[in-house]
């Protein structure tokens, strides 16, 4: 499908879009505003994925290692539960991001009173702007029945302490609403100046077609926000798969009846400082890579996220 | 322009992967040589050594107040104090730290305090061809008469392989605590061995139904019950063995103890330091199994339980009947002095100072010392104190009753125990019936941590 209407670049988006299709001429300004993302990038991005890549496939003494360090990992007791973690909070938390975050940008957008609209962007927008871990020490207290202002609903629940609401069980669900509650409202504006981008005409076209509210957005706004939902997908995906702020907080918080090998970062983490064995934390970091970039490719392939539209 | 664009967002998903691997890249900074290291005199290598030049001191803000009065009694020693969490809470940062200056061979400070128990596990190994972090302190660093007035069984967590790496900063004895005032208006004597106990506790049930026996609800229930039941879950036989067996009799019978009292109401599962432990049982908690420092930081504090001045009893350790009572300990602070040192007489002078001298264990300290003289004047400033019911002496008894035969190993018994046992306690299951899978998570840890397992 073609989004013609979506080509030009969004006015009110906080994200880059990827860089125009016709490159005319050298254009000086343009190159000063990428240059010093490319030094970053290639400094810490490019350059520690090569390193962990170089010490994944050795042993500590420098050797090759040949696919040791990966098997020590896989084998090693903490390796599946962790992948099964991070992989039932990622389902949980890509539908809700993908399902509310439109939904609740339909709704704004659907909003016609400028400022009342503008105050609920602002709403949704402030968690986000909290430091990730104060936000999730922000949670320890929400979790908490005897501290939370919401105890009454964690009783409800059935969970009387905090022991109760931490159960192994419930930590998916509490990790996807915690990142939901600091992640979402950044992408809630995002698609909202997508959704600006529409051109008037379309929408118009389709009211005296006789669309009503859900039709329109589910004719015409989705799909032309197709791009946008599997760039956000993308990206999430990056964050969720790295799960490890949210559990190594409430590990602490819980004197670790969260465990600290919770996440597959944190076994990561667990491996390069705990057991002093940098190459296998290696390892579980390319696999980690090897993953999400397979995911990403499935979303970027799905969404048409790089398709370009004939001139 | 399609292959540019998705480099573009490789490139954006390997700038997040940064966040995993960067960590990784600061901490294999280039090894810097050793340096000029001789064969020191204390039996490890020694870095060279100036007298002139300040340790840095690392130290929790609890025990900050034992570097002031150093300073203030030592005003000649330089010294640098730098306060971190104390490696509490799991956070293991005492180790993650001297990992990473391992790494970039320079950095070490000269002593640090850990509140953990376990940290010379792995301070007395080479690491990664590293030197072992911690000096040896037996060896002659120490004076045999200071390491000898230590309680009996104090320096254990310190001592791997007949080398003593750390001195004990205060000790973590269990005990039973329990409310005089309730127990002598309920008309119940104070239990000495578990039977009584269990018994007690049923009775208790029937009768006072919401008044409490103990606590389960937080992770050292390994510590105060298998441990004083005597449970080989955790007995280390070497500086890289372990032996393992969560099934024996003694372990069962300490299981069971705790299902029954968790069955019938009067074990609580909750946290002894959650709100609602306080909001519910205020007034309530008739005995209690637990460490020295329950006294100050449970019993005796305004956001805790708040027991009224003279009615706090202390009892000695309960004993199983087969033979004489042992008893467990949960936690207890150490300090480190570093084998990289430069000025290993002040930092030696500091930790003398610290666990020994009266300026701070006596008149400042809020542990049980486990210096025994320091000890001793502690407990007779606690017991002028006026706000214990009972005699403390079974508190001193206690001190050396510390059963030998759960060690301290590398990885936490606690951590193991809140992973894998209390979630099970929390949703109501036995702990009689799971005591396998306590075990193979035992076990597990274990070897992860390079122990070889029997």
């Amino acid at each position: 499908m073609t989004a013609p209407t979506l080509t030009r670049e969004p006015q009110t988006a906080a994200v880059n879009r990827p860089g125009q299709r016709h490159r005319r001429r050298t254009n000086w300004t343009a190159l000063a505003f990428v240059t010093p993302y490319v030094v970053m990038v290639l400094a810490f991005g490019v350059g520690p994925v090569l390193y962990a890549l170089k010490l994944a496939f050795t042993t500590s003494g420098g050797g090759f290692a040949g696919t040791d360090n990966f098997s020590r990992v896989v084998n090693d007791f903490r390796f599946l539960p962790a992948v099964e973690h991070v992989g039932y909070f990622l389902l949980i938390w890509l539908v809700a991001m993908v399902l509310l975050v439109v939904i609740l940008a339909l709704v704004v957008h659907a909003v016609s009173v400028r400022w009342l609209s503008g105050v609920i962007r602002l709403a949704f927008y402030l968690p986000g702007a909290l430091a990730g871990a104060s936000s999730v020490l922000l949670w320890l207290f929400m979790l908490d029945p005897g501290a939370s202002p919401v105890g009454s609903l964690l009783r409800g629940a059935g969970w009387s302490s905090f022991a109760e609401t931490i159960a192994p069980g419930h930590l998916p669900v509490i990790f996807a609403v915690i990142a939901f509650w600091t992640g979402a409202g950044g992408w809630i504006v995002v698609m909202y100046g997508a959704l600006n981008n529409i051109p008037t005409d379309i929408m118009e076209a389709a009211r005296i077609d006789g669309a009503n509210v859900v039709q329109t957005a589910l004719h015409v706004q989705l799909p032309l926000l197709r791009k946008w939902i599997a760039y956000m997908a993308v990206l999430s995906l990056a964050t969720g798969t790295q799960l490890f702020v949210e559990p190594t907080l409430l590990s602490q918080a819980s004197n670790a009846v969260v465990p600290n090998d919770y996440s597959i970062n944190q076994l990561a983490f667990q491996y390069a400082f705990d057991l002093n064995d940098v190459n296998g934390s290696a390892a579980i970091a390319v696999l980690l890579l090897v993953v999400a970039l397979a995911l990403s490719a499935l979303f970027v392939a799905r969404g048409g996220l790089f398709e370009s539209e004939g001139p | 322009m399609r292959i540019a664009r998705q480099s573009w967002i490789v490139n954006l998903r390997a700038g997040a992967m940064a966040l995993t691997v960067g960590a990784l890249a600061v901490s294999v900074a280039a090894c810097s040589s050793s340096g000029g290291t001789k064969k020191g005199k204390y039996g490890f290598q020694q870095s060279s050594q100036d007298s002139s030049s300040a340790i840095t001191v690392w130290v929790d803000s609890t025990r900050a107040a034992a570097t002031t009065a150093f300073k203030k009694a030592n005003p000649n020693v330089p010294i640098k104090v730098v306060t971190y969490d104390g490696s509490a809470n799991g956070s293991n940062s005492f180790k993650t730290k001297m990992g990473l200056y391992d790494r970039s061979g320079n950095g070490w400070p000269d002593v640090v305090f850990s509140t953990q128990n376990n940290d010379a596990s792995w301070a007395s190994q080479k690491t990664g061809g590293k030197q072992a972090f911690a000096a040896v302190l037996n060896q002659g660093l120490v004076p045999d008469d200071v390491l000898s007035v230590f309680a009996k069984g104090a320096l254990d967590p310190c001592t791997v392989d007949g080398h003593v790496y750390c001195l004990r900063n205060d000790l973590a004895q269990t005990v039973l605590w329990f409310n005089k005032s309730l127990m002598d208006q309920f008309g119940y004597s104070v239990p000495s061995t578990w039977q009584e106990y269990e018994q007690l506790s049923a009775k208790i049930a029937q009768e006072h139904p919401g008044y409490l026996t103990g606590s389960v609800g937080d992770t050292w229930v390994p510590e105060v019950f298998m441990w004083a039941s005597k449970c080989q879950a955790n007995q280390v036989t070497g500086a890289r063995t372990v032996k393992v067996d969560t099934t024996t009799p003694e372990c069962e019978r300490a299981a069971k103890l705790i299902d029954a009292g968790v069955g019938n109401g009067t074990l609580t599962k909750l946290s002894v330091f959650s709100p609602d432990f306080v909001k519910k049982f205020s007034g309530k908690v008739l005995m209690m199994p637990g460490p020295a420092w329950f006294a100050g930081a449970i019993f005796n504090s305004k956001t805790a339980l708040n027991v009224p001045s003279g009615q706090l009893g202390v009892a000695a350790p309960l004993s199983w009947g087969d033979g004489p009572a042992v008893t467990g300990n949960v936690g207890g602070g150490t300090w480190f002095v570093s084998s990289h040192s430069h000025n290993l007489a002040a930092a030696e002078k500091f930790v003398q100072f610290v666990t020994t001298a009266d300026d701070y264990q006596v008149e400042l300290a809020p542990g049980y010392p486990a210096y025994a003289s320091a000890a001793t004047k502690w407990l007779a400033k606690q017991a002028d104190s006026g706000y214990y019911a009972t005699s403390l002496a079974p508190l001193q008894a206690a001190a050396s009753q510390v059963w030998s035969g759960w060690g301290s190993p590398e990885f936490s018994q606690e951590a193991i125990w809140a992973k894998t046992m209390a979630p099970l306690v929390t949703s109501g299951k036995s702990v009689a019936d799971n005591l396998d899978t306590w075990g193979t998570a035992i076990k597990n840890q274990a070897q992860v941590v390079g122990y070889s397992v029997s």
